[in-house]
């Protein structure tokens, strides 16, 4: 009696599962998901950051869309680099150009030096906060806030808050050009630019469009939009819109003859061999004076904030910061 | 019972040091600079050119646009520049630059001080003479009142509130204006009164300024006996909870009804005008007079006793003016407020000039400032417990961090008003406000675009049907 139901128990869920399995497995083989293989290829080459630098949602997004896309035009990872997209390309037998490296670049020179502050911020520590709270505690309305969102933005650790000129510090070797500080910056100080060969870079350090006299009043390094730099430039690489200087980078070619010329040592140079003819600035005037001169007649705002203007001390007659309330 | 609002609320201590100072007039300034943008919606277009010569309340900006207002001269002289100047907060802003030559008045304007209670300009004219006088909400909000009073077809108003709460610590240009010029401020009620067609009208005042209370009560009676006009105006006294003053709490407090989310006072049939707007409604209609000034009050706990001043103040005077004839930046300020300690804001740039809706100009000592470091919410719920309008700031300010929009306007953070009594019941010292702004930002800006692509698309589908 014991035994006959043993037995019975057996066979009943041997039965059992056995039916079980077929109607799983055929419903399995009704519903099969077709999955491209490829994918999962990809996504193993990919670095798994998930960080959202190429645009999608993250690397196995990333990988779904460069296996449906007819060429590999619009998706790159900016994190893996070429490396990478060679690999990716060789999995689905796709050609990929060769892109050149890109690297974030903070834009503003605004140190604790050159750009005095002339009230005392109390609120919470955040760049997005403080922009649309008010100007920012220095008399220059564009420049770096200081409070660090892009640091907290970036994944690779890249960025870092310089403690003496309260900018921030972009580390090269870590970044990887996602964009993420970037999209953080409130006032679109970061950009992303060509890391140049041995990557050498010039850039303006400088994205105010204050008039020149004003922008100079604000902050010692700041862009006054004279135009020297435009009128010097060889390539046809540099222009001057609303009071501020931009140099494409697709057409810079390194000479380094903007530096030379700018009167506020806006336009930097970065990793050259050389730390620069920058002394050549002040020496040169008068030897520069020919070129600089029509320029200089042209754009009569370049005179007056050449001439050098210590920043008022204002800070302790302006006790102001925002707060909603206390 | 005291009269309250049901939802939230704080009680900061009143601190209105400066209540027993009657309302002076500032002397013009040398110089003053009137900005195009005082109002809610389109800045004015400036229609004078640099060196005509102006009078004293002729117009200088018309509207540019529906939702915008008339911007008039403050002062008489010769228009020096008109460009951009540093607002209060730093930013650019148009400015009309008028260097003050004597102080002649446009034809038209009465400057008696001569009460005239009797009114009998029909709606259409009285609502003109509001529109070109340039009259805007007083209350903060500066919205132009010309268009808060024409209520959509289909919407009928109730009741009119005349809000003379002025629930934020430290103000009392409303509470002066009310002990000052109640009859006028009467008057300019009934004139809304019969402009709305209303039965109803009341003058809600908190019961920390008795005061007011008596005295508006009194000139009202006398004012019933001389026209029927002032039937159906009365006063109540409301208990003092701050945010009182905001729209929605108190036609909460006055009618108990709510305003449902998204919808607009008017929907729960009323109207709310402050004290102050009141009264330039009044020198608008009777005076033919636009806002050429408003009463800045001038305090804090570290300003001298007889430092404490309500100024009548031109529109454009720069606040460091005034802060001049104020005896100067006392000793212990750190920090300039335009406006109240709950809802004003700091002042960056002491060169800019007042506008039409400036209230205060309020010096804050280091200990009043000063920000505790923040630390992890303890999930006590004070908040939520403070929030008048029944939100949960400590989940929105998780979503706000977390950049989630869809859960942020499931939460209605739309609703908030900034009112910033989260920020101050937060015993973890977490700047609730400061974050959930950025997320109403971010979703009033979604919800703006969804409307427009609805609009563009019913349009759209329309111009098929053709």
């Amino acid at each position: 009696m014991m035994t006959s139901t043993i037995i019975w128990t057996i066979v009943i869920i041997a039965v059992l599962g056995l039916v079980l399995a077929i109607v799983l497995y055929l419903v399995a083989e009704k519903f099969k998901v077709d999955e491209d293989p490829r994918i999962d290829e990809v996504e193993k080459v990919m670095p798994g950051a998930n960080c959202g630098g190429c645009g999608f949602a993250g690397c196995r997004a990333f990988a779904e869309a460069a296996v449906k896309a007819p060429n590999l035009d619009n998706n790159f990872c900016p994190v893996g680099g070429n490396a990478v997209m060679q690999k990716v390309a060789s999995i689905l037998g796709y050609e990929v150009a060769e892109k050149a490296p890109m690297v974030a670049v903070v834009r503003c020179n605004g140190t604790c030096a050159n750009r005095p502050k002339i009230n005392e911020y109390g609120g919470m520590k955040s760049c997005k906060v403080k922009a649309a709270l008010y100007a920012g505690d220095t008399a220059c309305a564009f420049g770096c806030l200081g409070c660090g969102d892009c640091v907290a933005a970036c994944q690779f650790g890249a960025l870092s808050m310089d403690e003496t000129t309260a900018l921030p510090v972009v580390d090269e070797s870590k970044c990887v050009a996602c964009g993420a500080c970037v999209k953080a910056c409130p006032k679109g100080i970061i950009e992303l630019r060509n890391k140049g060969p041995r990557s050498m870079r010039v850039y303006v350090s400088c994205v105010n469009k204050d008039k020149g006299p004003v922008a100079r009043k604000a902050c010692k390094a700041a862009c006054i939009g004279c135009g020297l730099c435009a009128k010097n430039c060889p390539h046809d690489a540099i222009t001057v819109e609303g009071n501020v200087a931009y140099i494409d980078f697709t057409k810079c070619k390194l000479c380094r003859k903007c530096v030379a010329v700018c009167p506020t040592g806006a336009i930097h140079d970065v990793n050259f061999p050389k730390p620069v003819d920058r002394t050549p600035k002040p020496a040169p005037k008068p030897a520069a004076a020919p070129a600089a001169k029509p320029a200089v007649a042209q754009v009569p705002v370049e005179k007056p904030a050449a001439a050098p203007a210590p920043a008022k001390p204002e800070a302790e007659v302006k006790p102001a910061e925002p707060q909603v309330k206390e | 019972m005291r009269r309250t609002f049901s939802i939230g609320g704080v009680h900061p201590a009143d601190s209105k040091i400066s209540r027993g100072c009657a309302i002076e007039v500032l002397p013009t300034p040398p110089t003053v600079y009137i900005s195009v943008s005082q109002h809610i919606g389109a800045p004015a277009k400036p229609i004078v050119a640099v060196g005509d010569k102006v009078k004293t309340g002729q117009p200088v900006a018309e509207p540019g646009g529906f939702v915008s207002a008339y911007i008039h001269s403050s002062v008489s002289g010769t228009v020096k520049s008109i460009g951009p100047r540093k607002d209060l907060a730093g930013n650019w802003q148009t400015c009309i630059e008028i260097a003050v030559e004597g102080d002649e008045w446009a034809e038209g304007i009465d400057t008696s001080d001569t009460l005239i209670t009797e009114f009998t300009d029909d709606n259409k004219v009285i609502m003109d003479k509001i529109r070109l006088g340039g009259v805007v909400g007083l209350g903060g909000a500066t919205f132009p009142t010309h268009v808060k009073l024409s209520p959509p077809p289909g919407k009928k108003c109730e009741m009119l509130i005349i809000n003379g709460c002025e629930c934020e610590p430290y103000l009392t240009s409303d509470f002066r204006t009310l002990l000052e010029k109640g009859e006028q401020v009467a008057v300019g009620v009934a004139i809304i009164k019969q402009v709305l067609g209303v039965d109803k009208a009341t003058i809600a005042i908190e019961d920390n300024k008795p005061e007011a209370i008596s005295h508006m009560e009194e000139v009202l009676a006398g004012l019933r006996q001389k026209s029927p006009k002032f039937e159906g105006i009365s006063v109540m006294s409301l208990m003092k909870k701050y945010p009182e003053g905001g729209e929605k709490q108190l036609i909460d407090a006055v009618m108990h009804r709510q305003v449902p989310s998204g919808a607009l006072p008017i929907d729960a049939g009323a109207v709310v005008q402050n004290v102050a707007t009141a009264l330039a409604v009044y020198d608008a209609v009777q005076k033919n007079k636009p806002i050429i000034d408003n009463s800045v009050t001038v305090t804090g706990d570290c300003v001298a006793a007889e430092n404490q001043h309500n100024f009548l103040v031109r529109v454009g005077t720069p606040l460091s003016y005034i802060i001049d004839k104020a005896g100067g930046i006392p000793e212990g300020a750190v920090k300039v407020i335009s406006g109240g300690p709950m809802m004003g804001k700091a002042i960056a740039n002491l060169d800019a000039a007042t506008l039409k809706g400036t209230s205060a100009l309020l010096f804050l000592t280091a200990e009043q400032t000063e920000r505790k470091p923040e630390t992890n919410c303890i999930r006590c719920g004070k908040c939520a417990q403070a929030c008048p309008m029944g939100l949960e700031p400590f989940l929105l300010q998780k979503y706000a961090r977390l950049d989630n929009a869809g859960a942020l306007e499931e939460n209605a953070v739309q609703d908030c008003i900034e009112c910033g009594c989260c920020l101050y019941s937060c015993p973890a010292y977490i700047p609730l406000l400061d974050i959930i702004r950025q997320g109403k930002v971010k979703v009033m800006g979604i919800m703006r675009a969804r409307a427009a692509a609805a609009k563009a698309a019913a349009e759209a589908a329309k111009a098929e049907k053709k």
